[in-house]
């Protein structure tokens, strides 16, 4: 009976004197932690992606915190409505961002460009490339193996298994840019989410001379200058014979998509676009 | 009983089927085309323009840094272009084009047979001599002799190694160049040797080639008291620098380190041989000796190949693309390169077309690991593949660098070995890259 008494005696005061220590210890070193970085990562929306530029949503909110503007910080993923919340909590103001969105600049598919060889190694698009120039004739376009497939925690971004092209979901593409980082190639750029969604683009990124682009990939732009000289607000840009749109500049008046000899120039979004044929059609119809 | 290196290695099927086929001269072809970086490092400047007359064995591009190398037209015949072309991975490099009239070959180079055996250059002339002449490494890398010959300020080389071991499977240039021309060879490690001012060299061959171990000691005994021939077991990868001066002398090169480090220079048998001409008879390195094999093939061969032929107009040559073949490799089958544009060029150090079927180039599926460390047992440089593999796929890279991922020479032991087929070499090469990337951007204390 006596070691019974004797032990639970000893083990109470040892807990109670531990308890203690610990307590001064926890007062003595306390941090002292903004109690609004809490507030700010509960607005943020957790996905922890790493496309606002710091490690995970707790780093963001952490920099929103301590930052005298937010013009630097935005989260790409929960947008403009996030960032006002954010802004309102911490009482600044934010300028609104046009979101972004990821575009895949090649068009390559697998009736546009043929295999010369085949590749039988790992499938990862960066072993590929550190290998060799790829399986088709142009050098710059897509391997289509999936590295941005994998990149991305949206499951935004999918290879389609008839083009062997990867095709962006406009739904669920949230502009982080993980599939920039992962692409080897850098086909993939983030584009403004543009009005009403719509964007034009120049979906090849071969530098090669016009006929060897065009010969080894028929999607390709060859530079041939038309689209720059049909645009009227000087938005295309063309350098190592290759065409590029810029997107402030760019009025998406879609005259560069018709000029283009090899349908090299993307639009998105757009209205079906009536020919003058098939109007007088229609009005015959009436 | 045969020495070897101490740790990891496997032993392949040696496949030597060309071994009997004697080196031929492969004939000069309409056209040439002699890539710009054909040498580990910055990559040559051409001093010939378009329309220049050129001979063979003048200079057409010049070394264009501290690890670079000259190189010389192996055609006469006229500059049609200097442009950028694919090479056999299909990026594009500089090259000479030359439309070839003729063979006019330099005057300054003795193309008798004569074996010239009297060594008149001092040590700064041989490696001037051996600068000018653009040699190379024919083992693989094409690191730039004359360089390899220069030990940096405070190390000392007090030994001379040949590699004669042509561990590759497949592969026979080596092989044949030992049989037909061991003076030669002797004399162009005697050239070295008095470039490095050592007084030792011995020349390590694999067992499975008696017959040139027996050719090259018969020379050796008589005339070359000094170089020492050194039967080695059979294991692949005994031609890595690392291992050979393991197996031979039982040094341990240092982690990151270099042979130069314990002492040591490893030279080819090819690199002694282009030695040789160069210092001996004054003829720049414009060919290399090239085994064209494989199982589907009918005609083995080994050429001698001009550096600027295409891979289509040896295999036109040589009966047409085989059948069967399924797969093109440049160089040996554990670290070749496999060809992806026949178009492309021989370089200096092009060892062998080796033609592989379907069945035996095939990969298999992809299986889980299942810790059997069979990798770790393979790797002749100690490390554990299979750890590499899974780090490098979480991106670990910190930790990559822990485990001496740069360690790696990339002979593919661990994923020849798997039972699980994994491709460990390729994940392990591209996460070597990425992590020598990080460290070259970390500034310098």
């Amino acid at each position: 009976m006596n070691t019974v008494l004797f032990t639970i005696l000893s083990l109470t005061i040892l807990g109670f004197l531990l308890a203690l220590i610990l307590y001064f210890v926890a007062q003595k070193f306390k941090i002292e932690e903004d109690p609004r970085i809490d507030e700010v990562q509960a607005i943020l929306p957790g996905a922890n992606c790493g496309g606002c530029g710091y490690a995970g949503c707790r780093a963001f909110a952490e920099s929103c915190v301590r930052a005298s503007s937010l013009d630097n910080n935005f989260c790409p993923v929960g947008g403009n409505d996030v960032m006002k919340q954010i802004a309102g909590y911490l009482g600044m103001e934010v300028a609104e961002k046009n979101p972004q969105i990821a575009v895949v600049r090649c068009n390559g598919s697998y009736d546009n460009r043929p295999k010369i060889n085949f590749y039988d190694g790992y499938p990862s698009c960066a072993v590929m490339s550190s290998l060799y120039a790829g399986d088709t004739a142009c050098r710059y376009g897509c391997l289509g193996l999936g590295d941005c497939e994998q990149a991305c925690q949206f499951d935004a971004i999918r290879v389609n298994v008839e083009t062997g092209l990867p095709e962006v979901d406009e739904s669920k593409c949230t502009g982080c840019g993980a599939c920039v980082k992962a692409c080897p190639k850098m086909i993939i750029e983030l584009r403004p989410s543009g009005i009403k969604n719509r964007r034009i683009f120049v979906s090849c990124v071969n530098k090669d001379k016009g006929g060897i682009a065009k010969k080894a990939c028929t999607a390709a732009c060859i530079g041939c200058t038309k689209c720059q000289k049909v645009c009227a607000f000087d938005a295309i840009t063309i350098s190592s014979n290759l065409a590029y749109i810029d997107y402030n500049k760019c009025k998406l008046c879609r005259k560069c998509v018709q000029e283009c000899p090899t349908n090299s120039i993307l639009e998105v979004n757009f209205p079906v676009r009536v020919t003058k044929k098939e109007e007088e059609s229609q009005l015959v119809e009436q | 009983m045969s020495k070897t290196f101490s740790i990891g290695g496997i032993h392949p099927d040696d496949n030597k089927i060309s071994k009997d086929a004697a080196i031929e001269d492969f004939a000069p072809v309409k056209t040439t085309f002699i890539s710009m970086s054909q040498h580990l490092g910055a990559p040559a400047e051409p001093v010939v323009v378009k329309g220049d007359k050129v001979k063979v064995g003048q200079l057409i591009a010049k070394s264009s840094g501290f690890i670079s190398a000259n190189i010389h037209s192996s055609a006469s015949g006229t500059v049609r272009s200097i442009e950028m072309l694919p090479d056999l991975a299909g990026n594009l490099v500089q090259h000479v084009v030359i439309d070839v009239e003729g063979d006019e070959w330099m005057e300054t180079i003795d193309r008798s047979k004569e074996i010239i055996r009297d060594i008149k250059l001092s040590k700064e002339e041989i490696i001037k001599r051996i600068a000018d002449c653009g040699i190379v490494g024919m083992g693989g890398a094409a690191f730039p002799t004359h360089i390899k010959l220069t030990p940096p300020p405070g190390k000392v080389a007090d030994m001379l190694l040949i590699n004669g071991s042509e561990c590759e499977p497949y592969l026979t240039s080596d092989y044949r160049l030992m049989l037909e021309n061991p003076e030669e060879i002797l004399i162009g490690a005697r050239v070295m040797m008095r470039a490095l001012n050592v007084k030792q060299a011995y020349v390590g061959i694999e067992d499975n080639k008696p017959e040139a171990i027996r050719s090259m000691e018969a020379v050796a005994d008589k005339f070359y008291p000094d170089i020492k021939i050194v039967s080695l077991k059979k294991r692949y990868p005994q031609g890595g620098e690392k291992q050979l001066i393991d197996a031979i002398m039982g040094r341990r090169v240092p982690s990151m380190g270099l042979p130069i480090d314990v002492g040591v220079v490893v030279q080819n048998v090819g690199t002694a041989f282009a030695v040789y001409e160069a210092v001996q008879k004054g003829k720049p390195l414009i060919d290399s000796i090239v085994t064209f094999t494989g199982k589907c093939v009918t005609e083995q061969k080994n050429y001698r190949v001009r550096v600027g032929t295409t891979f289509d107009s040896v295999i036109l040559a040589t009966g047409g693309f085989p059948k069967e073949a399924a797969k093109l490799i440049s160089g040996g089958p554990m670290m070749g390169k496999a060809v992806s544009c026949l178009d492309a060029a021989t370089v200096k150090s092009t060892s062998g077309l080796l033609f592989l079927t379907e069945e035996e180039t095939k990969r298999k599926p992809e299986n889980n690991c299942i810790r059997c460390a069979k990798c770790v047992a393979a790797c002749p440089m100690g490390l554990q593949p299979f750890f590499l593999n899974k780090l490098a796929r979480a991106g670990r890279m910190d930790e990559l660098e822990e485990n001496m991922v740069q360690d790696c020479i990339e002979c593919g032991c661990c994923m020849y070995t798997c039972p699980s087929h994994i491709p460990l070499l390729d994940v392990i090469r591209l996460a070597k890259n990425r992590v020598l990337k990080i460290m070259r951007s970390r500034p310098k204390n």
